[in-house]
């Protein structure tokens, strides 16, 4: 972890109250997909934790949607603000367990971290298909880029207003894949998880406050016992999680 | 060259620097962003019997100028914190440790103590009489003169001869009666104050935020209440105060010193800045120069009187 101070390079809508922030500064601590980074906003005494969906040497894009007060003043800032950030937050995907043909199943906005995913994976050369769920079109992000990294991408609509109206899961069944990662609400996961005939790793949200493990505030039970979703996950595999 | 040492019930410390408990749990995630031995003591995460898992999420929520916790006391248990996080924290922190001692009764309180300051590592109990998080006990006993200066008694007859620091809740009608409470039944000294108990409501689902309803609110919208209650113990008992609550910078510690505090704990600030016991404890000898002092004990009840 380290605290490096960003600059906003650009900011755009992506989706309905969704932001793409493509920020530039010290990606250094940034090793893994997964991984995520806790931003420092003017006014607010707590960071707000994001996932990292893409990042280069001296760039990183976030996807955030907006849900309260913190987001929707990050929302408002301009290009060229600076950010204090601690970079390099958790543990993210272990793509040793991939095997050849991974299976990548995102909610929401947990297409984000699968988006890092899928190019670390693709660049190892794996079959990659990927799965996203949102609520309707108006929330969709990331198909093209994803369609652009070479993977099979089917989506998803509740209310079948965009791609195949249902969930994830109603496809799974009929896919051949050698593991399966996701990242989406905690009800998906779990029926990502339970219908998953292999190993599977799964990212995890929780309220927190520190981000790098010092306050506990974001403790889960599982089959280990407690565990901070910030320093031992956000990344947890399937058997860990208690439901 | 100012002079920042500061001493505690005759235990030394280098400066008056110390990570509150519970915020810095047994040091592990700061030791590798700055040498620990710079602070002045580390106050570790508070310590019961039995192992505990907390509470159930969520546990943080924000407010304005400070935050909501209601972690309720998670820890490994005693036994295994002496057998595994005490070996470990002396790897990265070779100064004077204070202890944090839950407990939900009596009985817990001393045996905790008792263990604990076998350790000689242990250098200063720090009574945590005061939790809000946790139901049956806790805060319970912090919350009557009596019942507080019942566990003081149990907990100086097994402490040996470990300074005891009952850390006080802010959630009374007169925090000087619990303080006088406790001198009169030993203690030797304070820690003031834990956090204040509050609340946030979630305008979507319209029920609390916290999943225990309640949480403590700390960082620096406490600082003001600190600083006063603080002020007023000093005023009312003669032992060593350890200001806490609120102190995000090295003229907040100074300012908690005025108060009557001989030594100052940081605890949220830990998490929105890692760096920020290394950054006050940097910057301690700068405040001092401008406020006039070579020793920074000479600042401790400097508000008083006059």
């Amino acid at each position: 972890m380290t605290q490096e101070t960003f600059r906003i390079v650009h900011q755009t809508l992506a989706a309905e109250d969704t932001y793409r922030l493509e920020l530039e500064g010290n990606t250094g601590e940034l090793r893994v997909p997964g991984q995520f980074v806790n931003v420092a906003l003017p006014g607010k005494f707590l960071r707000r934790p994001f996932c990292v969906c893409s990042w280069d040497e001296g760039t990183m894009t976030l996807l955030y949607k907006v849900v309260g007060e913190g987001t929707r003043q990050l929302s408002a800032l301009t290009e060229g603000t600076r950010l204090d950030v601690l970079v390099g937050l958790g543990n993210g995907f272990d793509t040793r367990d991939s095997g050849g043909a991974p299976l990548l199943c995102g909610g929401g906005l947990g297409a984000a971290p699968m988006y890092a995913l899928c190019r670390a994976l693709r660049a190892e050369g794996r079959d990659v298909t990927v799965l996203l769920g949102f609520n309707t079109a108006s929330e969709i992000v990331l198909e093209e880029e994803f369609a652009r990294l070479g993977a099979k991408l089917t989506l998803f609509t509740l209310d079948g207003s965009a791609g195949r109206r249902g969930f994830v899961t109603d496809l799974m069944p009929d896919l051949h894949y050698s593991y399966v990662y996701s990242c989406g609400p905690m009800p998906m996961m779990r029926a990502v998880s339970d219908a998953a005939v292999t190993g599977a790793q799964l990212s995890l949200e929780a309220r927190m406050a520190c981000g790098f493990g010092a306050c506990v505030g974001c403790t889960i039970q599982t089959a280990h016992g407690p565990r901070r979703v910030c320093a031992d996950g956000p990344v947890f595999r399937k058997e860990e999680i208690l439901w | 060259m100012v002079d920042l040492s500061v001493e505690l019930a005759g235990v030394k410390l280098k400066n008056p620097i110390i990570p509150a408990s519970g915020t810095f749990g047994y040091g592990e995630e700061f030791a590798w962003l700055y040498d620990l031995n710079i602070l002045g003591s580390l106050s570790f995460k508070g310590t019961t019997n039995q192992p505990r898992p907390g509470n159930p999420q969520p546990r943080i929520a924000e407010t304005p100028g400070g935050m909501l916790n209601a972690v309720g006391l998670q820890n490994p248990g005693v036994d295994a914190v002496i057998e595994t996080e005490l070996p470990r924290l002396a790897e990265v922190f070779q100064g004077p440790v204070i202890a944090n001692v839950g407990g939900f009764s009596e009985e817990e309180f001393a045996e905790n103590c008792r263990k604990l300051a076998e350790c000689p590592q242990v250098a200063i109990l720090e009574v945590n009489i005061s939790c809000p998080n946790v139901h049956a006990g806790g805060a319970n006993f912090g919350s009557s003169p009596e019942s507080a200066a019942a566990v003081t008694r149990a907990v100086k007859a097994a402490a040996g001869d470990k300074p005891v620091f009952m850390k006080l809740s802010p959630n009374v009608g007169d925090i000087r009666a619990v303080a006088l409470a406790c001198a009169d039944a030993g203690a030797d000294g304070f820690c003031l104050i834990n956090t204040l108990l509050g609340m946030r409501i979630d305008l979507n689902t319209r029920r609390p935020v916290l999943a225990n309803r309640t949480g403590g609110l700390s960082g620096p919208a406490i600082f003001p209440v600190a600083l006063r209650m603080v002020y007023d113990v000093y005023e009312a008992v003669k032992l060593p105060i350890i200001g806490c609550g609120g102190v995000s910078s090295a003229r907040d510690a100074a300012e908690m010193m005025l108060a009557g505090a001989s030594a100052v704990e940081v605890g949220a600030a830990n998490l929105r800045d890692p760096w920020a016991c290394k950054t006050i404890i940097e910057e301690l000898p700068g405040v001092c120069k401008a406020l006039g002092v070579d020793k920074i004990s000479d600042l401790t009840g400097g508000a008083h009187g006059g």
